[in-house]
């Protein structure tokens, strides 16, 4: 691919006094993308997730994203990527059609846009029948799921989800994974962390932090080979517990 | 004898039915594993065995008593570590410790050997606040402050959600050490790698059990062999895979696709020469028996068909 970098970071470093959560790390990713985004807990992925959608001021280096500079143009990068975790979501006593209005709203789209992204997504998502449902009256695969189409309702360039298939069942899991592709093959660059290493396997690319640094950066295949592993789990075993690095 | 005997067990938050009509036993002595997604029932069915929830319709005993009618006989026999970190913040890591022994009226000193090899690992930080601990810490120190008063039975509630794949491991190491010496554990997960490093397990969706049994009988209820597919671009064989005139099901299980079959067995050459046809070629094809994950599915989709 030729096409500029989505996200460009170089030599990053978040410190908390004498500890660097995040300890001089340095990546890009390009449009369309999946980049894996793993590591122990506790490993600086958080932290590295809050510099770059703009809620955190690095300590030092360097970091765009979608063009715009995380020190001084955060309020350009929150209108230009999506977030969703499994923590922060959707409003569970609002309807789902509630909270599309509302997140629409808070990115600025006219009321007639949002009414007919709202019935595509639904449509997308099999969901039509519920547009006035309670969100809290969902079942939590339909609602990691319309929370994902959710936070992509602004067209962000850039797509953060944080374990975002946290203790959802195994056939909701892949659909939302299909979704992911989706977005992805329509251009969107999508930064994902998950602990399921089976999904680690549908990134394009991997990094994983150790200790706030990126001990290693790959395809799954890449990954597998150097460290001569028949699968993701094995590769996370060896770098984190046992620290190799390729 | 059992440990824990439950039959018919229902219950109802409202409109919502949480538990519907779960019967199973869990023998003295067991690691026995809740497998299922959030929302299938596993917190509702521990909060009840821990004498947290009255149970709804139906029965359930825990080593023998009522956990409803004997909760406070029972409180002092269970050891429970419920899935949100419920220590006391403020309190320091020793501090909670002894909070907890002297409430069920014990000391650490008279119970230490039980949690010797897990609280010398967080000793260092033993003046520590709890809320400053890392998640790992957090969850040893919770799993000592469950054991500190020498419980016969282990309630875990998700101990490993969120919980990378190495973390996951090592805390597995100390529930097998734990049960090694005689502890039974009723433990719940939605991580499927899980349930093999239980002695039995119950696959549970929307209140029901699926399945219940050895996790190598479990996967015997599949009767198909799975195919495993590797190879080319994997959303393009999954949709070519989808018009095979025989086909059953695909998912993606990593870097491969498993697919089934509407006959009993697949015709590997068959299916790959209509691979080939697709466009597909290099496709390498394997049979292999069915996982958890593989029979978690499988039940899901015949449990929504019958509905």
């Amino acid at each position: 691919m030729l096409s500029e970098p989505v996200v460009r970071v170089s030599h990053l470093v978040k410190a908390f006094g004498k500890f660097r959560a995040v300890d001089d790390i340095s990546f890009e990713v390009e449009k369309g993308e999946i980049f894996g985004f793993l590591g122990a807990n506790g490993a600086g992925k958080t932290t590295a997730m809050k510099m770059l959608t703009g809620l955190w001021k690095p300590t030092s280096g360097e970091a765009t994203v979608a063009g715009w500079d995380v020190y001084t143009q955060t309020e350009k990068i929150k209108l230009t990527i999506g977030y969703m975790s499994q923590k922060f979501s959707l409003y569970s006593d609002l309807t789902v059609k509630e909270n599309i209005q509302l997140f629409g709203g808070i990115y600025g789209l006219t009321n007639a846009t949002i009414q007919s992204k709202t019935a595509s997504l639904l449509a997308r998502l099999d969901m039509s029948s519920e547009a006035n449902s309670l969100i809290g009256a969902l079942p939590l695969g339909w609602k990691q799921k319309l929370a994902f189409m959710v936070a992509m309702l602004h067209d962000p360039q850039v797509v953060f989800l944080d374990e975002p298939t946290g203790g959802v069942d195994p056939i909701t899991r892949r659909q939302f994974w299909d979704l992911i592709y989706e977005a992805a093959a329509e251009g969107k660059t999508i930064f994902v962390t998950t602990h399921y290493m089976d999904e680690a396997e549908y990134c394009d690319r991997i990094s994983m932090m150790v200790d706030g640094k990126i001990a290693a950066l790959g395809s799954p295949e890449e990954l597998k080979k150097g460290f001569a592993s028949d699968n993701m789990d094995e590769v996370f075993v060896s770098i984190a517990r046992e620290g190799k690095t390729l | 004898m059992k440990a824990i005997e439950i039959h018919e067990l229902s219950k109802s938050y409202g409109d919502v039915q949480a538990l519907n009509s779960i019967s199973l036993d869990v023998n003295e002595g067991e690691i026995y594993g809740l497998i299922g997604p959030d929302g299938a029932g596993k917190t509702t069915l521990i909060r009840i065995l821990a004498t947290l929830l009255f149970p709804g319709q139906g029965s359930a005993r825990v080593l023998g008593k009522d956990p409803a009618a004997d909760h406070e006989i029972l409180r002092s026999k269970i050891g429970y570590m419920p899935g949100r970190f419920s220590l006391y913040q403020d309190l320091s890591v020793e501090e909670n410790l002894t909070l907890f022994a002297s409430i069920f009226e014990t000391t650490i000193e008279e119970n230490y050997d039980l949690i010797k090899d897990i609280y010398v690992q967080i000793e260092p930080f033993k003046h520590r606040r709890a809320g400053q601990l890392s998640g790992g810490m957090k969850q040893k120190l919770a799993l000592c402050c469950a054991m500190i008063h020498k419980p016969e039975i282990l309630f875990l509630d998700e101990p490993t959600t969120g919980v990378d794949p190495v973390s996951r491991k090592e805390f597995w190491q100390m529930l097998k050490s734990l049960n090694a010496d005689g502890l039974t554990i009723l433990v719940s997960t939605p991580y499927m790698d899980e349930a093999e490093l239980c002695s039995t397990i119950a696959l549970i969706q929307n209140g029901r059990i699926l399945a219940q049994n050895t996790p190598d009988k479990i996967v015997k209820l599949i009767d198909k062999p799975i195919v495993a597919i590797e190879g080319g671009d994997k959303y393009a064989l999954m949709q070519a895979l989808k018009k095979y005139p025989n086909y059953h099901s695909v998912y993606s299980f990593g870097s491969e696709l498993h697919y089934t079959d509407q006959q009993a067995f697949a015709d590997l050459p068959e299916l790959e020469s209509f691979l080939k046809s697709e466009g597909h070629e290099g496709v390498t094809l394997t049979e292999k028996s069915a996982g958890i994950e593989d029979t978690f599915i499988s039940l899901m989709q015949s449990h929504e068909h019958a509905e």
